[in-house]
């Protein structure tokens, strides 16, 4: 063994990796909190503590090569978190925000467009129904479940 | 409060119970409802399908829309606390 003495596991590389992997991933879960869902801070500081790890599990791998390994993951496992952080990007900061402008939606003031649709039990129930039952109603639409 | 979207009433029955949630589920499955304010998304859904924009409307008693919120992006959705700010500015305002 004196020819090729055991190398460090380079830990900051995986770990980092970890991190970047978790950010990537853990949307749905933050999504859950209006903080974290609205901007997603606790992805992007994932991102960044596994980008600082990739970067120092780099420099042992490539300044310290007699003593860390990761000179060929190193690179793989970069690579693959800056792919992930790019595509986390994309979806985030460009495809969501692809909605369409709603020229045409009803505005403060005007009188709310009625309608008659089917309730989760199949019953109709019209605005006019809902308005007269309450003080006011809030109309929420969204995307559905599918 | 009651929720509309292009599910039918058979998955609004279903996720309502899911999530316990207790309000209103509407199915608009033609997007009728959702075309007449203006809220489809052409291709955003499941396989290119169209589905509404999320959006949130505070109607009156008489019917007069008092509070819109159209996001800017999918992530982004009005807090419940700006629903009930609307609601309680609403019930201050002087009815006409």
């Amino acid at each position: 063994m004196n020819a090729s003495p055991q190398k460090s596991w380079n830990w900051s590389l995986w770990t980092g990796f970890l991190f970047v992997l978790a950010g990537f991933l853990s949307y749905t879960f933050f999504a859950r909190f209006p903080i974290t869902r609205d901007f997603p801070w606790a992805n992007l500081l994932l991102f960044a503590l596994g980008g600082i790890l990739l970067v120092l599990g780099l420099f042992r791998a490539f300044g310290k090569p007699k003593i860390y390994r990761g000179k060929i993951f190193g690179p793989i496992l970069a690579t693959l978190g800056i792919l992930m952080f790019g595509l986390f990007s994309y979806v985030f900061f460009y495809e969501l925000r692809q909605v369409p402008p709603s020229t045409g939606a009803p505005r403060v003031g005007q009188t709310a467009p009625e309608f008659t649709l089917s309730d989760q039990d199949g019953k109709d129930v019209s605005l006019h129904d809902l308005i007269s039952r309450s003080k006011a109603v809030a109309l929420i639409f969204y995307r559905g479940f599918w | 409060m009651v929720a509309i979207s292009l599910d039918s009433p058979e998955i609004n029955q279903r996720q309502r119970q899911k999530l316990g949630y207790t309000y209103t589920f509407l199915s608009d499955p033609k997007a009728e409802v959702i075309r007449r304010y203006d809220l489809l998304h052409r291709g955003a859904g499941p396989k290119g399908t169209d589905v509404a924009r999320p959006a949130e409307f505070l109607i009156d008693s008489s019917g007069t829309i008092r509070w819109v919120n159209l996001t800017e992006s999918i992530a982004v959705r009005a807090r419940p606390e700006k629903v009930l700010e609307a609601f309680e500015q609403g019930d201050r305002a002087p009815s006409q």
